[in-house]
């Protein structure tokens, strides 16, 4: 039987986990609202991109520009979002298993790009090829920010070093349902244009072709973009679940120890109570 | 009829509103549009953008982009837009002597040199929209 000091040091030392639980549940909360917003805000943009780029898909074919060629061999690249931190549940470890899925189910020649410390740290772990790693987005990646990285893959794109880009993220299904997703980037598929007027009504200026070429490296920043916010509601709603169960049991372990200290207490009282009474018994 | 103005950033929607006429700055020159404008799609250079609503007029710097038109409705995307009563005149102009600054430092790559222009074109086209907000005071033009 532990000591009652002793008892009372881990009751003490788990009620300071239950704090910070607590404290960081909150945090992800608030957090959590500004994500959301942020990706509210940002789907006007992207919407109208496709818009646009169904209208141009219309008049144009793919031979107007590589970003839309299809090519039959060579290296699959896989981006892959995780979060820079731990502490969100079983987030990472989801995403990064259904990537590792995706490497495996595909033979051939293949790199990942890894967006997120945990999933990098995870792809060394395992020795897949990384072609380049970013991370310190923060809890409010700007636009900007992910610029580097389209640029990136849209160059590589170009010079024939890939011959499709994936993006693997998880998707954000609602505040306790996270589930991983895999989307096509590249080579771009433009969605059939519905929307409004048909693209062969427009007026293009300068031209088509010159539309297409500055819209393309923006849609692929914008899909980047997005993903990146994906992650970012992700991590703190995953984190708000994880933190509340672990304030909960963090609880439930308090109450078990202050079980424990009250029933240690009595029988130490009982104990001593026996002592005195046999002393008296024997004095006597 | 109105003409619904909209302009979006990749990071927030920064402006809608039924509106009387718009003047972008194309990448073909200046660009007037009314209600009823034929369908159009443009990109965008770095430049102001005129609103005209009820007699009066508010300013835009907006970089970048692409301009989407239908008779009833004007969508600017644009990477970046700057309501003329937002910019902070200070930090543009802090954002002037930077690029300036590395302007006259050298680069070793092209695109470094691109880019640093680019800034520089952005941070003089905000003072010069954020100036004439000063001169002309904000939103009441008869």
């Amino acid at each position: 039987m532990p000591s009652q000091r002793e008892i009372r040091r881990r009751i003490s030392s788990v009620r300071n986990i239950k704090q910070i639980t607590r404290a960081m549940q909150f945090v992800a909360a608030s957090k959590l609202k500004r994500a959301q917003d942020a990706t509210l805000q940002s789907r006007p943009y992207s919407e109208m991109i496709d818009e646009v780029l169904s209208d141009l898909a219309a008049v144009l074919t793919a031979e107007e520009h590589p970003l839309l060629a299809r090519r039959e061999e060579g290296t699959r690249l896989l981006i892959v979002f995780t979060t820079d931190r731990g502490l969100a549940g079983s987030l990472n470890t989801n995403t990064i298993r259904f990537a590792a899925r995706q490497i495996t189910e595909q033979a051939g020649d293949l790199k990942v790009v890894t967006v997120g410390r945990k999933g990098n740290a995870a792809m060394r772990r395992a020795r897949v090829p990384i072609a380049a790693a970013f991370d310190g987005y923060g809890d409010r990646p700007t636009f900007a920010a992910i610029l580097p990285l389209a640029r990136l893959v849209t160059d590589d794109y170009l010079a024939g070093t890939y011959s499709t880009v994936d993006l693997v993220h998880p998707s954000f299904v609602s505040t306790l349902v996270q589930r991983p997703a895999v989307d096509r980037l590249l080579p771009i598929e433009p969605a059939e244009d519905t929307g409004g007027i048909p693209g062969h009504q427009f007026i293009f200026e300068p031209n088509a072709g010159d539309v297409l070429r500055s819209l393309l490296p923006r849609y692929v920043a914008t899909r980047i973009y997005q993903a990146v916010l994906e992650v970012t509601a992700s991590e703190q709603s995953a984190r708000m679940v994880a933190m509340k169960s672990a304030t909960e049991n963090a609880q439930e372990l308090i109450d078990d120890l202050t079980l424990t200290y009250n029933k240690v207490r009595q029988s130490n009282i009982t104990r001593e109570m026996i002592e005195i009474a046999t002393g008296a018994n024997a004095a006597r | 009829m109105p003409l619904r103005l909209e302009i979006v950033t990749p990071e927030r929607r920064a402006y809608e509103d039924d509106v009387d006429s718009v003047v972008l700055p194309g990448s073909e020159g200046e660009l007037g549009v009314l209600p009823h404008h034929a369908p159009l799609l443009s990109t965008l250079g770095v430049g102001e953008l005129r609103i005209r609503k009820g007699g009066q007029e508010e300013f835009f710097a907006i970089a970048g982009g692409f301009l989407q038109v239908r008779p009833d409705r004007v969508v600017v995307m644009a990477e970046t837009a700057d309501m003329a009563s937002d910019i902070d005149l200070e930090s543009a102009e802090k954002a002037r002597r930077d690029a300036e600054q590395a302007l006259t430092e050298g680069f070793d790559e092209p695109a470094d040199l691109a880019r640093a222009r680019a800034s520089l074109q952005r941070a003089l086209l905000r003072i010069r929209v954020a100036e004439r907000r000063h001169r002309e005071g904000p939103r009441h033009r008869g």
